[in-house]
């Protein structure tokens, strides 16, 4: 019995911690939509990114360390890969990998945004990075096409909080 | 009459401030607003105005530029709209808006060499100060705008993306601007006037 004990232990220490930080979900709309509506006090932090977009790279860091500031607290971040699909094994794993992301990864696969970026957010022109902070229960809700500082963006995340 | 004049300014402006907060996004063009002209340096080192062109009907202008992916993947879809185009009237201005400083990739030289080795049968302009871009309201690369001549002044008559697939131009099932310009050349506005594309975000100048 304490074996076994051991042995969930371990398969939790082995596959759990490290599986989050590698693994890279594809997605589609529905299932970003349903993260985005989460009826909750959380604030979710969504930063729609890619491996090819420079400024995205840059400020990628900035949200990956909310996942490990807020630890403790109602904040999840999401990072959304704008990426092919087929681009999923060749680079954005690798990518994730690479970097130790602490945060979710996703991919979403929609290859027509005219389709869906509406219904993700009416204020989103179409460039990439995008970011919105989202928290129901405070209906709370902001948007940024644009580079966010380190400093511009645990602004915000204090915003939410309070 | 002398307490009503200040209660209707007061409410003048209350109207006025409430509708610019609901439309705080209005910067750049709208499909209908007239667009400016410009006076931009083409890689073959000649300026170039939408008004030297006098038997165009209208212009496909493409803010775009060397390093963007989704600007290469559109590339050759891009070649192949002025060469349809251009003999109907709407030859393609291809502009790149990026501060070379901020990407590298994008300085002039680099677009001459680009244009060359894939041969633009189109002018390649440098908008180096970002003032057309800002104007038309550019955001990211690629990001298309159709322009129809009215007179002398040129009319938005299309914004947005070339089709729905970005990556694989053999998946394509809607060809957002080929559609609008079938009902542009045919005299009518175009049905979808407006579509989103996702795209790479303009390279602004640091300030």
């Amino acid at each position: 019995m304490k074996q076994l004990k051991f042995l969930a232990l371990a398969a939790v220490l082995l596959f759990a911690v490290p599986g989050l930080a590698q693994q890279v979900t594809v997605i589609k709309l529905p299932e970003l939509q349903k993260r985005l509506s989460r009826q909750n006090d959380t604030t979710y932090v969504v930063n729609f990114w890619a491996t090819w977009c420079a400024p995205c790279v840059k400020e990628l860091p900035h949200f990956d360390q909310l996942t490990t500031t807020y630890a403790n607290q109602k904040v999840k971040v999401l990072l959304v890969s704008m990426d092919y699909a087929s681009q999923l094994d060749k680079k954005v794993k690798p990518f994730v990998a690479k970097r130790g992301l602490k945060s979710e990864v996703v991919l979403l696969n929609e290859p027509d945004p005219n389709s869906w970026m509406d219904k993700v957010d009416s204020r989103w022109t179409g460039a990439i990075p995008f970011t919105i902070l989202v928290n129901s229960a405070k209906k709370k809700r902001a948007t940024f096409e644009q580079e966010l500082t380190a400093a511009e963006l645990n602004k915000q995340v204090q915003a939410f909080m309070k | 009459m002398k307490k009503l004049l200040p209660f209707l300014a007061a409410c003048l402006v209350l109207a006025l401030s409430s509708f610019i907060v609901l439309r705080p996004v209005a910067a750049g063009y709208q499909v209908g607003d007239k667009a400016t002209d410009f006076k931009l340096k083409n890689v073959d080192g000649k300026m170039v105005s939408l008004a030297d062109n006098k038997t165009a009907k209208g212009y496909i202008v493409v803010f775009t530029c060397n390093t963007c992916p989704y600007a290469q993947a559109y590339e050759s879809r891009i070649l192949a709209l002025h060469q349809k185009y251009a003999r109907q009237g709407y030859p393609v201005v291809a502009i790149n808006p990026n501060d070379p400083a901020v990407a590298p990739g994008d300085s002039f030289a680099d677009m001459q060499k680009r244009a060359k080795a894939k041969q633009y049968a189109f002018p390649y302009l440098q908008d180096e100060t970002q003032q057309i871009a800002k104007a038309y309201g550019a955001t990211r690369t690629p990001h298309l705008y159709v322009l129809t001549r009215q007179g002398n002044d040129f009319i938005v008559s299309y914004i947005g993306a070339i089709d729905d697939n970005s990556e694989d131009a053999s998946q394509v099932k809607t060809k957002y601007l080929e559609n609008a310009m079938t009902d542009i050349i045919a005299g009518k506005p175009a049905s979808v006037n407006s579509t989103k594309a996702i795209g790479c975000t303009i390279k602004w100048k640091r300030a």
